[in-house]
């Protein structure tokens, strides 16, 4: 039985395919815009011409950018940051989640309870940064890995995961004499893959685009992630040097080009892996409200 | 060993069979526990050892003098913060900010999972879905770098636009406090109108088809559809995800504050949180900072526990 649509349906779905394009153009202008401004001609840049296309062609600026020191060091910092970090966070996750996942384990509720009671309350922003200082993190470059190791959110999605496992498997690996260990890595690890990749990519992402613990823990500017250096050129800071070096070694006319350029080296990665790794990111959202 | 059991009093066997009881456990848990170790160091090492320190805002912090050897001042921090003419200010800036984040905020992501809804075609509607969700994972620094300079009175796109077509002269957007708040407001649903529309979209999936055709036989229109059918069904999800965030209406980071404002705009884009990391850390005034600090957990504390109780009243859902 078919319906046909009055022109109020026909408005209905009018005002929906125009909200959603709304939506879609407004995320994608600024994209847009940052990449024609980085590939313009400075000179355009600084007139205000481009609006929306590239105006002329130049990749002036990138080459000025590449040149540059810090942005090397910046880059090749949070690479480590991001790598070591990563690493180190899914391991200690994954562990503690699959321990925690077991629900004969001594004393599982306590151990819940503790990170639990995380997630209502924490010390705040000072203590926490004076017991970095405390164990003497400041300044070096595990002050951006340790007091991050694990996010509370992400060990119980991965836990919630792993609960869903069939118990079967697990009691089948014992029944074969593997220990708590080996069933993890043998039974767990692979069957957990989908779950695992997707707290990999938060945390890589989340180490990515961290600016305020460098911010607050480091003072070498070798240690800088590329984020600091991004937020002095871009935005300008009152504390850093770099973004007076940036301008004095170019002329001004390349101080508006920079600042897309900078924006364009520091998001390309994350744009580019983008396509490839969202549907992970809705699995992600999907593996907590299971539960919920 | 049988004859020794039956002497001893039935209590103490009984403790004893429950300590062997635990013996046995941890033995046989002895790799879980490991596998747990390392975690639980470090929760307890940079979530429980701050919360201890919280001590010191009730102290004089001394940094070489320590927790223990400073001088406890009670509620000297507290007294004279409150005095202080930044407290109202700081208190009502937080508050608003995140009141109007909500208002504006919180009914965007449903209106536009309720559009989604209306696509049709399957490669469309992914494509469109993934590009609204982007703007989750692009840095606070980069999205606030876009902010400032498309609102820049020398060369930003938005002057621009404003000066070509209405012939406005330039405004400095930044340093004008009377903008501050639309500014974070838009960007903040520029960033997560597509992330937030995830978790309703799934709850338009869950919703029965069959009530969809009913409601078109009995010649309901979309609106009335929509009114009738998609909002009661979705209505679970937005009194939960209301819910929560009324719980966190206290609570707006400092990280990204401190990219847009300037002590230009303080009047109203100095929140507690900022407050706290330029006291705190720029200032080194520890025990004051961590005052405020504290004061801002505790009202979201008790914010949190109300809704929680606001929630088990309304739904059946609830966070505990």
């Amino acid at each position: 039985m078919r319906i046909r649509m009055g022109w109020d349906d026909i408005a209905f779905k009018t005002c929906s395919i125009i909200i959603v394009w709304v939506v879609v153009i407004a995320t994608l202008y600024p994209f847009l815009y940052v990449f024609s401004s980085s590939i313009s001609n400075p000179v355009a840049v600084l007139q205000n011409k481009v609006w929306l296309w590239p105006v002329g062609f130049s990749t002036e600026a990138y080459k000025e950018l590449l040149s540059y020191p810090p942005i090397k060091v910046g880059y090749e910092n949070t690479l480590f940051y991001t790598i070591v970090g990563t690493a180190m966070n899914i391991t200690l996750s994954s562990l503690m989640a699959y321990s925690l996942s077991r629900k004969n384990l001594i004393f599982r509720n306590f151990f819940i309870l503790v990170v639990t009671f995380t997630l209502l309350f924490s010390g705040g922003l000072i203590p926490t940064y004076l017991v970095v200082k405390n164990v003497g993190l400041i300044n070096t470059r595990w002050s951006l890995i340790i007091p991050t190791l694990i996010s509370a959110w992400n060990l119980f999605l991965l836990k919630t995961f792993f609960e869903n496992i069939p118990k079967e498997l697990e009691e089948a690996a014992v029944m074969d004499g593997c220990s708590d260990l080996q069933t993890f890595y043998r039974i767990i690890v692979p069957l957990s893959m989908p779950a695992i990749t997707t707290i990999t990519l938060f945390y890589a992402v989340g180490h990515w685009n961290s600016y305020f613990n460098a911010l607050i823990y480091l003072n070498d500017p070798n240690l800088f992630p590329i984020q600091i250096f991004l937020r002095d050129i871009v935005i300008g800071s009152q504390s850093t040097a770099a973004v007076d070096t940036v301008t004095s070694v170019n002329s001004s006319i390349m101080t508006e080009s920079l600042k897309y350029t900078t924006i364009m080296i520091v998001s390309i990665p994350i744009i580019l892996v983008y396509p490839f790794i969202q549907r992970h990111f809705v699995n992600g959202i999907m593996i907590g409200s299971v539960k919920g | 060993m049988l004859g020794l059991k039956i002497q001893t009093p039935a209590i103490e066997s009984v403790q004893r069979a429950k300590l062997s009881d635990y013996i046995t456990k941890i033995i046989r848990d002895r790799y879980l526990l490991l596998m747990l170790l390392p975690g639980l160091v470090y929760f307890i090492l940079f979530k429980y050892w701050p919360m201890y320190g919280i001590v010191i805002s009730f102290e004089d912090y001394n940094l070489f003098k320590g927790i223990s050897g400073s001088p406890w001042v009670g509620l000297q921090n507290f007294i004279e913060f409150f005095q202080s003419p930044d407290a109202f200010k700081l208190i009502r800036n937080t508050f608003l900010i995140s009141f109007y984040n909500l208002i504006f905020g919180f009914p965007a992501p449903i209106l536009l999972a309720i559009a989604f809804n209306e696509f049709i075609g399957k490669y469309t509607k992914r494509i469109t879905q993934s590009i609204t969700f982007l703007p989750h994972f692009i840095s606070t620094v980069v999205i606030a770098g876009l902010v400032v300079n498309f609102l820049s009175p020398e060369t930003g796109i938005v002057n621009k636009w404003l000066h070509d077509f209405f012939g406005v002269s330039p405004i400095n957007f930044m340093m004008d406090p009377k903008y501050f708040r639309s500014i974070y407001v838009s960007m903040n649903i520029w960033k997560d109108i597509g992330w937030g529309s995830i978790i309703y979209l799934a709850a338009l999936t869950g919703i029965n088809g069959e009530l969809y055709e009913a409601a078109k036989i009995d010649g309901a229109n979309r609106f009335r559809q929509t009114w009738h059918i998609t909002l009661p069904g979705i209505l679970p999800t937005v009194v939960i995800m209301l819910i929560l965030q009324l719980g966190h209406l206290m609570e707006v980071g400092a990280e990204t504050i401190i990219l847009l404002y300037n002590p230009s705009t303080y009047d109203t884009s100095d929140i507690l949180s900022t407050f706290v990391y330029r006291r705190g850390l720029v200032g080194t005034d520890y025990s004051f900072a961590a005052a405020v600090d504290l004061f801002n957990s505790l009202v979201g504390i008790v914010l949190i526990f109300l809704a929680n109780r606001l929630s088990r009243k309304l739904t059946e859902h609830s966070l505990w």
